[in-house]
Order: C-alpha cells, then structure tokens, then sequence
C-alpha cells in the first residue's frame, strides 16, 4: 500500500483550508503497540487524521484494525506510544481533564445501583454542578431521548436499546463539543438500531457536536456521517477516508428514514463496501477472509 | 437449635399433608404453612424431650427437661438479661471496629498492591488463629478485670471475613466503568465513593453477616479462659461446674438467641440495603 492515503474526494480542504484551531481533533503520525506475551502488536501505525468541529466521522473497519483503540486514544483511556495527538488544540490528557468531550460505549456501563436520572446526572454531580441546575438539566436530556417517564427506575429495569439512550443522554450531560462513541449501537436490534441512528443524527445537528463514532456496519458510517474512514488490520491502518455524497447532506437534520432507500446511499455504501476489500486486499491479498467482522447489513 | 430443624420440618409437614390433598396448595395457604410448620415440629420435639426426661426417666445430668430450663429461665431471668448484655456489647464492639478496620484495609490493599502483598500473610494467620489460644494471652495482656481482649477477639475474628469479602468486592468494578470515570476525571475519593464503594457493597454486606454469628461466638468462647465473671460464657461455665445443668442450658438459650439477633439483624441490614439498590443486571 502506498503511504499516501488515497481520499475519494477533494481531501485538499480537510485541515488544509482550516485553521488547526478549528479542529476538534487532530491525529498526525500516531503509533500504537501493545505488548503481550506474544510479542508486540501493532494496533495503530502512522495515523493522520483530522475531525473539524461539528463534523461527523466514522471509523470502519474489520476486528483488530485498531478503530476502537484509536478512538480511545483520543479519549485519553490510552497513550500513544508516538505520535502527535490534539483535542481542540490541546493534549487528550487535558482536553480529558477539561471535559471537552462526552463518551459512549458498546455496553450502556450504567451504574446499577443508580436510578436512570442519578445515572445521567453522574458527570454533572462529579463535576460539581448545583443539584437545581442538575435536575433541569437531566429533564432535559432525558426528554431528548424520551425516557422522561423512566427517571426513576433502575437500569435493570430497562431494555438494551433504552439503557443505550440513558448512556447517550449521559454522554451528552455537559453539552460536549466532540462526542466519542464505540459502538453504541452495536447490541442492539436493528429496529432499535435505526431509530437510535435517526435520533442520534438530529441529536448531534442540534448540538453542532463533532462525532467519532467507530462501527462495523457500513449502512450506518454511511448514514450517520460526512466522512467514513476505513481502517485496515495488522497494523492497523487507514486505507481510505470515503466523503459521504448524499443528496440531503447538505442539512444533517434532513437525514431521515427515506434516505435510507434513496439510490446515492446505495452508492455510498458500495464505496465503503468496495474500499473494505480494497484496503484489505492490499494488505493480505485475502479480502474476503479480512473483511469477516464488517456487517454488510 | 430451631434453625436446623426447621428444613426438616418442612419436609415432614409437607410430605404428610401432601399425601393426602393430591393437588399444590394455594401461596396463602403454603405461606401458612411455611410459618406454622416449623413451630408446631419444634413443639412436639420439646414435648417429647420432656416425655423421655419425665417418663422415661433419662436423669437430669444427662439432659434437663425443657420445663426445668425454662424454670431456670425464669429464676435467673435477670442475671440472664444482663450476661447477653454484657456478651452482646463485647461482641457488637468487636463486630464494629472488625468490620471497620476490614473496610479500610481492604480500600488500602485494593489501592496499593504492595499492602495487599504485605497484608495477605498476616490476613491468613488471623484467618487460622484458634480463639482458645488467643484468649488466655489477651486476657493477661489486658488485666482479669477488663472486658477489652474480648472486644479484641470478636473484633480479630470477624475482622477476617469482612476484609475478604470487602476486597473482593473491591476488586468487581468493571472495565467500563472504571473507563467512564476516567473520561470523567474524577479523583481517587470520587472513585471510592462513586464507584468502588457501591460496587462492593453487597460483598461488605454478606461479610458482615458472616462476621456477626463469628463475634459472638468468640465474644462467648472467650470468656471460658479467664477474665471478669459476669457474661454468658463464664455463666455457663460456673454453672455447669456447681451441677446447675437447668441453668447452664437456661444460659445456653440465651447464647442462641443472642447468636441469633446478631445475624437476623445483620440479614436484615442486608435485605433494606440491597432492596433500595438493585446490583445487577445493567450491561
């Protein structure tokens, strides 16, 4: 595979146009390795990418390409072992320590003993916000996920799909610039899926939120985002940064159920589609073995 | 003494009446059941214990008859209330700075591996340490007219399940959360309290049940080897030494239903606690 990262579209305006402040992330030249007792792994090697604020990007790609670690990363869960890495001009530690970002995972991680409100307001409570402003708040957001009749009850008292809201809601307590989300949806069955997809999207247009969202399904990169970066294993890799070319992209709020039958999201998911084996294909010459992992649903 | 019985009641009970209505009874009714069962068993064992000591004339060395328990009971009620006083203060203090020092060792061996590591050894031997060893040195230590190495038994051996249990507990915070509050910045007491604390709660919790019936039972056996006269243990041992079988059987009830308040009030710590706050069943 060549070292420059081959983009679809115009890649001259990513980073370049923009001043560096505006990004909400920044990744340049970023290494990754895990040492185990089999020797070192390398999760990340040399990883560019940019996020501008407000921009919804998608990491796709195949088991062990190092999306969710990337994303941690950024997260400041985990270091790089090199590498520059920004968040809003700023180290991930103190963007971190700062709270610049909210975060979601593929488990809800709600806390069990906590009533739903209790498990929303958890950062806010943390970061020591008054309990007046507190209660308004978590009206709010659990409105924004309509779970307002469920602030009382227990976690195990909820569905998957509705834990997963509690936990959305959660990551956006603090009206965060960036949203970092691994697989949120992942767990969840495919009517739930799409809903939370629609909500999610209205979500982040309504908050100007830059999002990293990392997944394994290509119709929903191809949904959610403005750009689908797809990674590669062994090391992983960027292969390919897709710009999504939708008809209704031009409003993010306009993104709706019948986009999902409009013939432009077909041809992005083909795109994605084509440059998951591509990628692949480049790097172990077996695309159909590598690409196990990536739904195609 | 009833609480062994009364599983086998149940079944006797059940097996009987079931034979002959053919069908389940209705919850109400097995509820009933549930209650009445037990107590009635106990009743007919303690009439013929009483039969076989009366009638059958098994001698009162032996095994007194519950009647001349209960007698013995009665005549002596006051000095009984105050040895379960007495016993039962030693063993509370033991169970609360037990329970106490487990809590804040376990937080420090679950923070510093290197105390875990230090603590383990000395954790074990405290584990193994027979109270009929103990209780002759401490009580020696601290003077025949202190109460104080009793405390400090009761404390020692309930000390040991708590700690185990409590760093257990400790130790269960999940990947994801332990991730969250990381995103969140929070400090090391935020952790404790938000987190880690919640998260071992049911563990502290059924480490202090174990600990209760312990901190009497050591309380009690203490006060067999030296020490102020006056609590239930040495009661029974002065008894039983002057032929008072009544009335050493008369301080053995007691001793059960000391035992006995200790771990149905802790169960029911246990069952408030964990009622209010579900613990499971999140993803």
């Amino acid at each position: 595979m060549s070292d420059q990262i081959p983009t679809t579209t115009s890649a001259i305006n990513l980073g370049a146009t923009m001043t560096a402040d505006a990004a909400a992330v920044r990744v340049r030249g970023v290494n990754k390795q895990f040492q185990t007792a089999t020797g070192i792994v390398h999760a990340l090697e040399n990883i560019d990418l940019t996020v501008q604020s407000g921009e919804f990007v998608s990491l796709i790609g195949p088991s062990g390409c190092g999306k969710s670690t990337l994303m941690r990363l950024i997260a400041d869960l985990d270091d790089p072992t090199s590498g520059e890495l920004t968040v809003f001009g700023k180290t991930a530690t103190q963007a971190r320590l700062d709270q610049d970002y909210g975060i979601a995972f593929q488990q809800a991680g709600l806390l069990p003993w906590r009533s739903v409100a209790a498990n929303v307001a958890l950062p806010l409570e943390l970061h020591g916000v008054a309990s007046a402003t507190r209660r308004t708040r978590v009206a709010e957001l659990l409105d924004m996920v309509g779970l307002t009749e469920f602030a009382d009850r227990f976690p195990d008292q909820l569905s998957g799909g509705m834990q997963q809201r509690v936990a959305i809601a959660r990551s956006l307590a603090e009206q965060p610039r960036l949203l970092l989300m691994d697989e949120p949806f992942g767990a969840l069955d495919e009517m739930t899926r799409e809903k939370m997809q629609t909500d999610l999207v209205r979500i982040a247009a309504d908050t100007g939120a830059a999002v990293v969202f990392v997944t394994h399904s290509i119709p929903e990169a191809v949904f959610l985002s403005d750009r689908v970066v797809v990674m590669s294993p062994r090391p992983g890799r960027i292969s390919q940064i897709v710009e999504m070319r939708l008809d209704a992209a031009d409003g993010r709020e306009e993104r709706d159920d019948d986009l999902r039958e409009a013939s432009s999201f077909f041809e992005m998911v083909t795109e994605v589609r084509e440059a998951l084996h591509g990628g692949a294909d480049h790097s172990t010459g077996d695309g159909a073995a590598t690409a196990r992992g990536v739904d195609t649903r | 003494m009833s609480a062994s019985t009364s599983t086998s009641a149940n079944a006797i009970v059940g097996r009987g009446v079931g034979a002959r209505r053919s069908k389940g009874w209705s919850p109400r009714t097995e509820a009933t059941l549930r209650i009445v069962a037990p107590i009635s068993f106990g009743l007919i064992v303690l009439v013929i214990w009483q039969l076989l000591v009366t009638v059958g004339g098994v001698s009162d060395y032996l095994l007194p008859s519950p009647i001349s328990i209960v007698t013995e009971l009665v005549e002596f009620w006051p000095s009984v209330v105050s040895a379960t006083a007495l016993t039962g203060t030693n063993s509370l203090l033991g169970l609360l700075v037990g329970t106490l020092v487990g809590i804040v060792a376990a937080a420090l061996a679950a923070r510093w591996r290197i105390v875990d590591q230090m603590s383990a050894p000395i954790v074990a031997a405290l584990a193994v340490v027979p109270i009929v060893a103990l209780a002759p040195v401490l009580n020696s230590m601290f003077g025949a007219d202190s109460q104080f190495g009793r405390q400090a038994i009761a404390a020692i051996a309930s000390f040991v399940p708590i700690f185990i249990n409590t760093l257990r507990g400790f130790r269960q915070t999940k990947p994801v959360h332990r991730d969250l509050m990381k995103a969140y910045a929070t400090n090391s007491g935020q952790m404790l309290m938000k987190l880690t604390l919640p998260t071992a709660r049911p563990f502290i919790l059924t480490g202090i049940r174990i600990a209760s019936s312990l901190a009497v039972i050591s309380a009690l056996v203490a006060e067999y080897f030296g020490g102020p006269r006056g609590g239930l243990g040495s009661l029974i041992a002065t008894s039983a030494a002057s032929s008072a079988y009544g009335r050493a059987w008369a301080y053995v009830v007691a001793s059960i239903a000391l035992g006995l308040l200790f771990y149905l009030a802790t169960l029911a710590l246990e069952r408030l606690v964990l009622r209010r706050v579900p613990t499971g069943g999140s993803r």
